[in-house]
């Protein structure tokens, strides 16, 4: 009843092929546009913002980095945290050795040194593929982080290999470091994540988008009506770790402020790799859902006995986080295997046709 | 169907099963709010908790014997970090500004989470001990104002560690070599710029064995060491289970454990004992002695294992960790109460805190009415010296028990590692757009 779209006429070609079709859908984002730009900058406390917002935020343009190679380009990869590792890395020596260069400047820059290296890394997958490809991009992630561990140019010469981000402002208002409030650096944050999750959403409904989606499909086929593999894969790899490396400087740059090639081991990759395979493989709001859902479950799963008023010791409750995180997780696989994005796709339908179902 | 009754039964299994084991909330009103950023689980646990358990029983044994601090009672409450610096940020940022006046101290017990956190001290005012761990270049309290690395730092450690092989080598280590095992992260990082220093300076060989999170593979690195390189003595920074996987390695290739030689982390029961006779003779640096009989512990046993509100096992008490977790929460302890004496006896902010701790006199007569004589060597904190120049002592496990086999070493901070801090600090308030504080005007 409320969501039908029966009535609106596409009368151009360009309100057609608008990324929202559907009224209720523009309606939709313009809200959530609204509820992130203006109600939660407003009512949300440091602690959301710092613990919640910020992080999900960061995440989710890493599985939106992945998930344009895995659930676009069908490319299998595990190297998502030491790409995300060498954005932090060239973000973190580009901001020390030019300290007068745009905070902007230097995780654009930052993105493009990790879309050459992730380019370097992509070149096997024109020969190797599925879980062989997997394995070769695993030793993307354990090159890199030995490099930044070994190396101490990285690092200027630190003593502990920690780099940590030196205070830097747009516009006048400080949005790293320990002048930066909460609302600065969730406002900068907000505001690459859109641009960056619009570039993506572009990306794929264009004729990048679909040369990727018929490579993931049956790459023979593809190259057979005139896809070229190499530039395609190459392209995937590249602007996927475009995304991974600006990911990567934000997580350093905004979030924790300081880092050590640790922070972003295996368990980062399988993190991400989990966010898109849970939030839905091939889709821009699936990389949200599934960033979301792993970002606030076990937020909301440790403070969730404090809110019942139960007082536990800690490490019940950190245990019994995990056990339900993987229950949850065995749960939805189960249920949709196709993620998030596929049930608010069979909502959606079932919404059509809400309250007469045939 | 059969799976969503599956998943009702499982939930509410999990809640019933939660409301058995729940104890007694906290009172949130009147006091001084301490957060215990600590792990009791993940892969760091064994070590994570007779700390957890010595740093809630100090305050727990506070609040029965004297109700507190100056009579204001300690909020005590824990967070379980996992030793992942993501969830130790989410712990800080949760327990900030729980309690009537904020958090008074945090003592994360990771140098992970330790630099994550340096940021948001200096806007949330907050201070923080790192006792025996973190960043050492924090001593320099005029660009660190609110990290507190009393006693030691990793690097006084290191100093204190070549000190007594020199002595234990008549004197000279020239031509010798020293081979460093260290746990790759920021962590076993630490002490490398000292050894070298000290290799420069005292004409030593120095090599370098990085190994991997979590350190269960040593196998190369101990052939290499064993077999190949041959070193007069191996200095260990582990962690965990690292720990006793060397000292097992150790063994199997003959390398003599009475030259191998651990930090303080690497040094404690959960680590001899998994390493069983392999461990035997091995040798730990320590700025908190263990023993089971100071006075201090006494006041646990009676006031609160009596009782039966401690939070571990009776046995865990005297044990290396345990006691380190004790003289951990001594410090901050005493912080609020120097604080105390300032400002008066009420729930303080952590910026009254902050100058408490910075102003923390350990003399020996006031160690003597803490119950830590013997434990802990004196500590005076100031100003610009946020280390307060405490003292190292040697350990060795004999099979059941440490004995002590060196008196307390003085790290010579005088002579080089405070020139060291300041260069590295002033390195860092460069990076961050720091102004140091004048320390001659307070």
């Amino acid at each position: 009843m409320l969501y039908r779209e029966a009535g609106q006429f596409k009368t151009t070609y360009s309100a057609d092929q608008q990324i929202f079709p559907i009224l209720q859908d523009r309606i939709g984002f313009f809200v959530t546009m609204a509820v992130a730009f203006i109600a939660i900058p407003m009512f949300a406390g440091d602690y959301l913002t710092q613990t919640i917002f910020i992080p999900f935020l960061v995440l989710s343009v890493a599985a939106i980095g992945l998930n344009l190679l895995t659930g676009y380009a069908g490319q299998l990869s595990l190297g998502t945290g030491g790409f995300m590792a060498t954005g932090a890395f060239a973000a973190y020596k580009l901001a020390t050795s030019f300290p007068d260069l745009n905070i902007i400047f230097v995780f654009i820059l930052a993105g493009l040194i990790t879309a050459l290296v992730g380019i370097l890394f992509g070149i096997p997958s024109l020969r190797i593929k599925g879980f062989y490809l997997a394995v070769a991009t695993l030793a993307a992630q354990f090159f890199l982080l030995w490099l930044f561990n070994k190396v101490p140019w990285f690092t200027n010469y630190s003593s502990s290999g920690v780099i940590s981000a030196p205070p830097m402002s747009i516009f006048g208002v400080f949005v790293t470091g320990t002048e930066a409030s909460h609302t600065a650096k969730y406002f900068f944050l907000l505001v690459l994540v859109t641009l960056l999750a619009l570039a993506a959403k572009n990306m794929v409904r264009g004729h990048i988008g679909r040369a990727w989606m018929a490579v993931r499909d049956m790459d023979i086929a593809a190259e057979i009506i005139g896809i070229r593999p190499l530039q395609t894969k190459l392209a995937a790899f590249a602007i996927s770790s475009f995304y991974c490396g600006i990911a990567g400087a934000a997580w350093a740059f905004i979030y924790t402020g300081s880092v050590e090639p640790l922070a972003f081991n295996i368990d980062v990759s399988f993190r991400i790799l989990f966010m898109i395979i849970i939030g839905g493989l091939g889709s821009i709001l699936g990389s949200f859902l599934g960033a979301g859902f792993i970002i606030l479950l076990p937020v909301f799963l440790t403070n969730a006995p404090h809110m019942l008023g139960l007082n536990i010791p800690v490490d019940i409750i950190s245990h019994m986080e995990v056990m339900v995180f993987g229950a949850l997780i065995i749960f939805f696989l189960i249920v949709e295997p196709h993620g998030l994005a596929r049930l608010w796709q069979i909502g959606k339908e079932k919404l059509r046709l809400w309250p007469f179902p045939y | 169907m059969l799976l969503k009754k599956i998943t009702l039964a499982a939930v509410s299994a999990a809640i019933g099963a939660t409301a058995l084991i729940s104890v007694p909330a906290v009172a949130q009103e009147g006091g001084q709010y301490v957060p215990g950023t600590v792990y009791r689980s993940g892969p760091y646990a064994p070590g994570g908790i007779p700390w957890a358990d010595g740093y809630g029983d100090y305050f727990a044994m506070l609040n029965e014997r004297d109700g507190g601090i100056g009579g204001v009672p300690i909020l005590y409450e824990e967070c379980d970090t996992a030793y992942n610096n993501d969830k130790g940020v989410e712990c800080y940022e949760r327990m900030k500004n729980k309690g009537p006046t904020g958090a008074s101290v945090f003592q994360p017990l990771s140098t992970g989470i330790t630099y994550a956190l340096l940021d948001r001290l200096r806007s949330d005012k907050i201070p923080m001990i790192t006792s025996g761990l973190g960043r050492a270049d924090a001593t320099i309290g005029s660009v660190f104002p609110w990290v507190f690395t009393l006693p030691v730092t990793y690097w006084a450690g290191a100093d204190a560690i070549t000190q007594y092989i020199k002595a234990e080598e008549g004197g000279s280590l020239k031509g010798k070599k020293i081979a460093l095992v260290y746990h790759d992260s920021a962590y076993g990082k630490e002490p490398i710029k000292t050894l070298e220093a000290l290799a420069v300076k005292e004409g030593f060989q120095l090599d370098l064995f990085p190994v991997p999170h979590p350190g269960l593979e040593q196998k190369a690195t101990w052939l290499k060491i064993g077999r190949q390189l041959r070193p007069d003595y191996v200095v260990m920074w582990g962690w965990g289970v690292m720990n006793s996987t060397a000292m097992k390695e150790a063994a199997a290739v003959g390398f003599p454990a009475d030259k191998f030689i651990g930090v303080w982390w690497s040094g404690s029961e959960v680590d001899t004992v998994p390493a069983g006779d392999a461990a035997k003779g091995f040798k730990a640096a320590q700025f908190v002695l263990p023993g089971k009989d100071f006075p201090v512990l006494k006041d646990v046993r009676t006031h609160v294992y009596d009782k039966n509100k401690g939070m571990g096992k009776p046995e865990e008490i005297g044990s290396v960790i345990y006691n380190r977790g004790i003289a951990a929460a001594v410090l901050s302890a005493e912080g609020i109460k120097v604080a105390q004496d300032k400002y008066g006896k009420k729930p303080l902010t952590g910026e009254e805190i902050r100058w408490g701790i910075e102003n923390i006199d350990l003399s020996p007569e006031r160690l003597k009415e803490l119950g830590l004589t013997g434990m802990i060597n004196p500590v005076k904190v100031s100003c610009n010296d946020h280390e307060g120049g405490g003292d190292v002592i040697m350990t060795q496990w004999n099979g059941t028990g440490w004995d002590t086999v060196s008196d307390w070493i003085k790290p010579d901070r005088d002579g080089y590692l405070r020139a060291m801090y300041e260069e590295s600090a002033m390195q860092y308030a460069k990076e961050k757009g720091i102004e140091p504080r004048d320390c001659s005007k307070e």
